[in-house]
Parts: structure tokens; sequence; C-alpha cells
């Protein structure tokens, strides 16, 4: 039994007292130097590849070929093909992964099926990006016959992003109250109307938040594209969008054949001349700035949402 | 018995209402009609991603059963070289396995130990402010495009750590390793924070009720009570380093070499599949099996990794 009057007693409790403080202090010191960690290497990333490629990036650039010789090269056809391909991956990952997260919030029953979808969805978000690409190859390239296309591209990069839409669109309806819900039900509304006029509207910053983010993400993925064996010579541009004669004419671009950003990128990485990595650095700088563009859009949505949003 | 009877006549709004009353009440019916059109397409939607895995499984399993036919399992397992596209091709995925668990165990001697103090730190230890600056920032580390990483990698860590240890080849799996820990922080820590905050206040104020500190609470409270959420946020990271493709294959050089010494350079399973992408190998030959061998190995490990999740989850789910 300690005696409280002991002064000895008492020094060994605040002896102890200040051994765990500092333990304490040592700790969260520690966390800061972690935290610092990641957030220095992506700046110390950012401002290398700013300072080897910003004074590459002029008109020009974003205005010429690839080129044999680095000087001349530029992002062109990579931007465009981009642009392209992002325009596929969209129209085809939004719609189906909204109708997703609504049937599984609004609509599915209880039942193993419901079960299996879901643990599905799941499972498909673990399952690395160049698992799709072989997918892609032998069903878009070869078995549908789309080639090494816009379109395959799009659809590989849209089965890539489909579990972010989906998983999004459902924390976006989680997120409403239910009494939403039966305030429309009590009026006579029927699924589809409540869906239709309230539930879509209210969680569209949300779901839109998470279209951001997977389209984020597709835009910087390289390997499933690379893997359907698009080429990374490109020095020409597809027919442009609605152009040709109606009504086939009118899809030509998406069969044609493209190069995007990551993949103009990753060519000139590999070259061994000095002059090629600093296009790359350009390039890179590029992807990066879009990237970050994008996930910041998506935080702000997500901050505006939080802020003016009270139910 | 008159009232049963009555019954019927009283359902059948046509015979007693008007027929303005009936004819909205028809609406009605193809109003039913239409909710369950829509119902149907919604739950397509929806059983579609179902058939995306029902389709790699397929797409995978049919042209490595072609592969199989020509290569026994046994020369896949137990080969020690790898070198398919010479005429004295061996199959061995040992060599391109040993890549893939070299990069990834550098990878998450980085991710993990970092990734766990961040997320005790960010649960327990950081302010509002800080928190809502850091995760942010974590996120957009998590969202740089891994080819990015790939050319950090190899332009500007690489050449730093052959200073320090100038016999480092300039394709090495370490510097690999290292960048691709770095992207995988956000995962491992995102993750576990999510678990660590999910747990109870209660528990830890009656930890600091018992005079324990923060550092105290965190570690022997709050730790052990998060164990499920943590351990699924480390498979998560594992698969992910598993499943890293570009930079390794743009930082890690991509010869074929079985040794698990990091300071090598080395294949991986996925950088392996993009160097026989880029070049043109015609559709069906053996060399192109290749590909699809690889990737369902690839595919067959990320999915014994979330099972191995799913299982540590149910196993060490705390229910408050």
């Amino acid at each position: 039994m300690v005696n409280a009057a002991d002064p000895n007693a008492i020094r060994a409790v605040r002896a102890i007292i200040a051994r765990a403080k500092r333990w304490d202090l040592f700790f969260s010191l520690l966390g800061i130097l972690s935290l610092m960690v990641g957030v220095l290497t992506f700046c110390v990333l950012f401002l290398d590849m700013a300072i080897q490629g910003v004074p590459r990036l002029d008109l020009d650039f974003f205005t010429s070929f690839p080129s044999r010789r680095a000087a001349n090269a530029g992002i062109l056809s990579a931007w465009v093909g981009t642009v392209l391909v992002m325009a596929v991956t969209a129209l085809a990952a939004v719609p189906l992964g909204v109708a997703a997260g609504v049937y599984l919030e609004e609509y599915a029953p209880k039942n193993w099926i419901t079960d299996i979808i879901e643990i599905n969805i799941s499972n498909l978000a673990g399952i690395p990006s160049i698992v799709y690409g072989l997918l892609a190859l032998g069903l878009f390239v070869y078995y549908f016959g789309f080639g090494q296309s816009i379109l395959s591209a799009g659809l590989t990069l849209a089965l890539l992003i489909l579990p972010v839409i989906i998983v999004a669109t459902r924390e976006a309806i989680r997120a409403i109250p239910q009494s939403i819900h039966e305030g429309s039900y009590a009026c006579g509304a029927t699924t589809w109307q409540t869906v239709r006029d309230h539930i879509l509207p209210y969680s569209s910053a949300g779901i839109l938040t998470g279209v951001i983010i997977g389209m984020a993400r597709a835009i910087g993925e390289t390997a499933p594209i690379i893997t359907i064996g698009a080429l990374t010579f490109i020095a020409f541009l597809p027919t442009a969008p609605f152009s040709g004669e109606p009504p086939a004419g009118l899809f030509d671009w998406i069969f044609a054949p493209f190069t995007v950003m990551p993949i103009q990128m990753f060519n000139w990485t590999s070259r061994p001349e000095a002059a090629f990595t600093v296009n790359a650095a350009a390039a890179g700088f590029v992807l990066v700035f879009m990237t970050l563009a994008m996930n910041g859009l998506a935080i702000y949505v997500r901050y505006r949402l939080r802020k003016n949003i009270k139910w | 018995m008159t009232a049963s009877a009555s019954l019927p006549t009283r359902l059948l709004p046509s015979a007693s209402l008007g027929n303005g009353v009936s004819d909205r009440l028809r609406k009605k019916a193809s109003r039913h009609v239409k909710e369950r059109i829509i119902e149907s397409l919604l739950f397509s939607a929806a059983a579609f991603s179902v058939f995306v895995t029902v389709a790699i499984v397929y797409v995978l399993v049919k042209e490595s059963w072609v592969f199989f036919q020509v290569v026994p399992l046994s020369d896949f397992l137990f080969d020690t070289q790898w070198t398919p596209l010479f005429d004295d091709a061996h199959y061995g995925i040992m060599v391109l396995l040993s890549g893939t668990l070299t990069s990834s165990g550098v990878a998450l001697l980085v991710a993990i130990p970092l990734g766990t103090i961040i997320a005790i730190y960010l649960s327990e230890f950081a302010g509002f402010k800080v928190r809502e600056i850091a995760k942010p920032f974590l996120e957009l580390l998590g969202g740089v495009p891994t080819i990015v990483y790939g050319y950090f990698a190899l332009t500007f860590l690489t050449p730093i750590l052959q200073k320090i240890y100038p016999d480092l080849p300039g394709f090495n799996l370490l510097s690999a390793g290292l960048v691709m820990g770095i992207m995988i922080i956000p995962y491992v820590a995102s993750l576990s924070e999510d678990a660590m905050r999910a747990v109870p206040m209660a528990l830890r104020e009656g930890s600091y009720a018992m005079g324990a500190t923060r550092l105290q609470t965190a570690l022997w409270v709050v730790t052990p009570a998060a164990t499920s959420g943590i351990a699924s946020a480390y498979i998560l990271g594992i698969s992910r380093a598993v499943g890293e493709t570009m930079i390794l294959a743009v930082a890690a050089g991509m010869q074929p070499n079985l040794t698990f010494n990091p300071t090598e350079p080395g294949a991986t399973i996925t950088s392996y599949i993009v160097q026989v992408a880029l070049g043109d190998l015609p559709h069906g030959s053996i060399g192109y099996q290749t590909i699809f061998a690889a990737g369902l190995t690839l595919l067959l490990m990320t999915l014994a990794f979330n099972l191995l999740g799913y299982w540590l989850r149910k196993r060490f789910r705390e229910v408050y």
C-alpha cells in the first residue's frame, strides 16, 4: 500500500506519469513525421516533375504529334485520345453504376441474389486493373471484334470504375433520411417516382463526387490499356466525332486506333535519351495536374455538400 | 353470409363506381407494369457486375486451359526459368512470383508501419483541423497515376539510392518497392483510421478514467478493438501491392530473375503482361496464352487475399 504522505512514493508516481507523458509526446512526433513522409514525397514528386517538365510546356507541346526528335514531340494525339476514351467511359459507367446503386439501395429484396451481387461488387473492387485489361483483350478486342480501339479502351475503364460509382451512389442514397422516402410514399408515389423526384436529385452531389473520383482514377490507368494493345506511337487524330457520313460514319471515331496520356508518358519514360525524359516529365505534370484538379473538385463538391445540406 | 357475398361487387370498381374512376384505376395498372419494367432494368444493371466477374474467370480460364494443354502444370509451378519467348522455352511462374513477392515485401515494409502510425495518429492524437487537412492530402497521394510514381522511382529515387549504395543497378526492385509502399500508405491509413474511429467512445473514456494516457489507450484499447478493420486494411494493401503494374514495369526492369534480393532487377507477373502486350504477339500463340496463365495466377492470389480478409473480418469482429 502506497502511503499518500510518503514523499518518495509520490515522487515515484510522478516519475511514472512523466514517463508515460514523454511517450505520448514521442508518439505524436512520430505520427507527424510519418504523415510528413507521405506529404513530402508528394511535394518532392510534384516539384521535381514541375522543375523538369514545366519549361517544356508551351502551346506547341499540346498541338504536336509525337516525333522521333524529342524537341518536336508533343501530346496532341495523347490528350485527344484521353478525352475521347473518357467520354466513352463516362457514357458507359455512369448510367450502369448509378442504376446498380439505386437498385441495391431502393429495390433489392433481402435474399441470396442480393448477397451475391454485393459480395461480388466488393470483390471486383479488389481485382488488379491489369486483369481487367486481360478480360478486355479476350472479350472486347477479339471476341466482340472491337479491335484496339477507343471503344475497347473506354469500356475497359468503365468496368474498372464501375465499383467506385456503385459504392458512391449507395453511400449518397444512404445519407438521405428515411422520412423523405416515407413522405413520398405517403403521398401515393411509386418507388420509381420516389427515386426520380426525390432520391436522385438529393443524392446527385454525392454521386457526382464518386463519378469525378472514378474518372480521375481512369485517366491515370495505364496497365489495362497497354494490355489491350494500344499503340504508343500515333501521329494522327481519329476522325472527329459525328463528322462522318451518317448514319454509320457518325461513330467511326470509336473504332479508331488511339493513344492516351499515360501511355505516351510511359513511352517517353522508357527511352534512354534525356530529352525524352524531359518530355515524360512534362506529360506527367499535365497528367498529375489533371488528376489533382479532378480530385480537388471532388473534395470541394463534398465539402459544399456537407455545408449546405441540413436534413 | 350476405356481407361476404356482397364483397366481390364492392371490389369491382367498374361495377359500383362511375366510368371516370375506372379509367384512372386502369392507368394505375399500367403504372404498375412500368414500375416492373424499370425495376427489372435496374436489376439487370446490378446483375451486370456478376457478369463481369464471370467473364473475367471465363476468359482467363479458357486461354489458360489451352496453355496448360501444352505446358504441364508441374513445369509451370516448379521450373526455375521463365523464357517463354525464346526457342528454348521455359515456363516457371516461380521466377515472376519471386519478383512480385520481393517488391510487395519491400512495399509492405514501408506501408504497414507508416500507414498504421498515421492511422493511430489521425484517429487518436490529431486535432480536428489537422485531420481535415491531412485526409484529403492522403487521398491525393492515393490518386496520383501509378505511371507517375514509376517515373519518380526511376528518375528520382534510384539515383539517390545509387549514391548510398553505388552497386545498385539502374533498374531494381528496391526503388520500385519503396515508391509502391508510399503509394499504398493512403489505403492502409485511411481504412485503419475508419476502423479505429468506429470504436465506441465509452471504451476510450473507460481507459482514460483508469489513468491511461492517449498512447496507452490507443495501443492497448483502441487498436485491439479495431483489429478486424485494421487487418482488412492490411489485406487491401497487400492486394494493391501484388496487382501494381506500372511502377514495376518502369522502374524494376523487365528481365525475369529468380531472386529475393531487392537490389536486383526483376520482372513481376504484372510487368511481364505489360512487356508481352507491348510487343506484337500473334493472337492464339503460346506467348499470347502465357499472359492469361500469368493473369490467372494473379487473380487467384488476390482472390485468396480477399477471402483471407473476409475471414479475418468475421473472426475478429468486435460487436458493441
